[in-house]
């Protein structure tokens, strides 16, 4: 299920393209702030939580998420060089779960790394805030690899959808609408997180922990079976 | 030896029908895909090459499926119309990374490479190379694995003379081994250099099938259709139509020209000319009102 030859094309296609800059950016920009706060404030535990809450979980790792789950198949299907992976005696499932470990992979190094240095930045890990949230992030980049692999195989328009739904449904609504939380990526690794840090309650998720890992399950390997599916069946761009 | 069946096949997108019950047999050999621009050549050769379904009829490869059969690419080269390919790789990685998904080696690389004489320029990135070396590096990624059957979508666009005479000796070479060589074009004379065997599509219904001289024929004895304007069109009218050259002429008084039907091309090439010099008529415009491509096409498909 995992194939060496199309793990490199995709790590190559999506660390050398310049869309690449923001999976730099981002985790920088964490860091820049991280730092900023715990100069100006010094250690806080409420501060941290609410930095890596707020910004790290709610905002990076969807939009690191959006770059590295469409980027690891839409272009290829955008410009058709996908066609070079199809026309071999490769099962497309095969290509469609190595490119998400890739997805993942990428996704979990710029987001869930750069969510515990943060985190030990602000407060050192007090009251296990840096090592939940990296777990939450390193949960959270399954998931949104998954969705946004899926969502690159069936639409062109896959990085504005995404953005869409990471900046507006999971940023905006996620947090203000309470049933938009239980339908959300976010929430769900939440629920995780607040297990992890021992329900100390700096950590809340509006989702019961059973309830986050059934849908988080359920997500990934839907969204992975089914993009699966669609690559056996996709017609070639430019076709009539 | 491999032969592509394509059996009663249709495809139609929506409301529009891309190719029309198309029935061929494609076997070693080099066979030419010709037909307009728009005409279903590149759907039917996508079907072939396993990236579309057939709405209707079956597309088979020694009496398999290819439609959902990955492993029909142990035995087909696909060398796809497009430019995009991984353009951030050398020439060699590409053609290594796709041996690679054959579960082939750099040996079997380098080989492809050397058959299409791109060794020179394979350490650097696709991005800089010209569209014939870009061509070359198709090819070599889909010859890796010595496939049996090679299908070709326009692979002579764009291309200089030159890299065009390489590409076709390397495909006449391909069809010598007793490989099933298929290549689609618009333009008569590359499909005519090149193919032993031709199929013609047009207007996605199969038009005309044959070797090069019997499609040259259909093409050139048609009825052709001129417009002429003269300094005495009722007498010129008169003066050709006596003969069978012509089978019918029509005096347009307000176009002040006339519009002949020619059934013989040569001789009424050779007559018009006489009988103007002959009757003192002075020929002002001679020119041919269905020279077009597609109008040549739509005459096959009406024969």
């Amino acid at each position: 299920m995992y194939h060496p030859t199309v793990a490199r094309l995709t790590y190559r296609a999506l660390l050398g393209r310049r869309r690449a800059a923001i999976l730099f950016l981002l985790p920088g920009l964490l860091l820049l702030i991280a730092a900023a706060v715990r100069a100006f404030n010094g250690a806080d535990d409420q501060i941290a939580a609410d930095v890596l809450g707020g910004f790290a979980l709610a905002t990076m790792v969807p939009l690191i998420g959006v770059i590295a789950g469409t980027g690891a198949i839409g272009p290829e299907i955008d410009d058709g060089s996908i066609v070079y992976l199809l026309a071999k005696p490769v099962k497309r499932p095969t290509i469609i779960v190595t490119k998400l470990t890739v997805a993942i992979a990428v996704t979990m190094v710029f987001s869930a790394v750069p969510t515990f240095l943060a985190g030990l930045i602000l407060n050192g890990n007090g009251q296990q805030i840096a090592i939940s949230y990296t777990i939450a992030a390193l949960v959270a980049s399954i998931a949104y690899s998954s969705l946004f692999l899926l969502l690159g195989t069936i639409s062109r328009h896959a990085v504005v959808i995404g953005l869409v739904y990471a900046l507006v449904w999971e940023a905006l609504f996620g947090t203000l609408i309470e049933g938009a939380r239980t339908l959300s990526v976010q929430q769900w690794s939440l629920a995780v997180a607040q297990k992890a840090s021992g329900d100390n309650g700096m950590i809340a998720s509006d989702v019961g922990l059973p309830v986050a890992v059934t849908l988080l399950v359920a997500v990934t390997v839907a969204a992975t079976w089914y993009a699966g599916q669609k690559l056996r069946t996709l017609a070639p761009a430019g076709e009539e | 030896m491999s032969t592509l069946q394509i059996d009663h096949v249709s495809r139609w997108f929506g409301n529009v029908v891309a190719v029309n019950d198309v029935t061929m047999t494609i076997g070693p050999g080099v066979t030419g895909l010709l037909g307009p621009n728009g005409a279903g050549k590149s759907t039917l050769i996508n079907m072939m090459g396993g990236f579309l379904d057939p709405s209707t009829g079956s597309v088979t490869l020694d009496g398999t499926p290819i439609w959902r059969n990955e492993s029909a690419y142990r035995h087909i080269g696909v060398v796809p119309e497009r430019e995009a390919m991984y353009d951030f790789l050398t020439g060699r990685e590409f053609v290594v990374a796709n041996a690679e998904l054959h579960g082939l080696g750099a040996g079997d690389a380098q080989r492809a490479l050397a058959t299409v004489e791109m060794e020179y320029a394979q350490d650097r990135k696709i991005a800089t190379y010209s569209k014939g070396m870009r061509q070359r590096v198709k090819m070599a990624s889909a010859l890796v694995h010595e496939p049996s059957v090679l299908l070709l979508d326009e692979p002579f666009n764009g291309m200089d003379p030159r890299q065009r005479m390489q590409l076709m000796d390397l495909l006449r070479r391909m069809g010598a081994d007793g490989r099933t060589v298929l290549f689609s074009s618009h333009i008569l004379e590359e499909v005519e250099q090149l193919a032993s065997h031709i199929e013609v599509i047009v207007a996605g219904r199969h038009a005309a099938s044959g070797d090069f001289r019997r499609i040259r024929r259909l093409m050139t004895d048609r009825p052709h259709r001129y417009l002429v304007r003269s300094s005495d069109d009722r007498a010129l009218a008169a003066a050709l139509i006596a003969d069978p050259s012509t089978a019918g002429i029509t005096v347009d008084t307000t176009e002040g020209a006339l519009h002949i039907q020619a059934v013989d091309f040569g001789r009424f090439t050779a007559l018009l000319p006489q009988v103007a010099r002959k009757h003192s008529i002075r020929l002002l415009t001679v020119s041919p009102s269905d020279e077009s491509l597609e109008s040549v096409f739509s005459y096959l498909v009406a024969a």
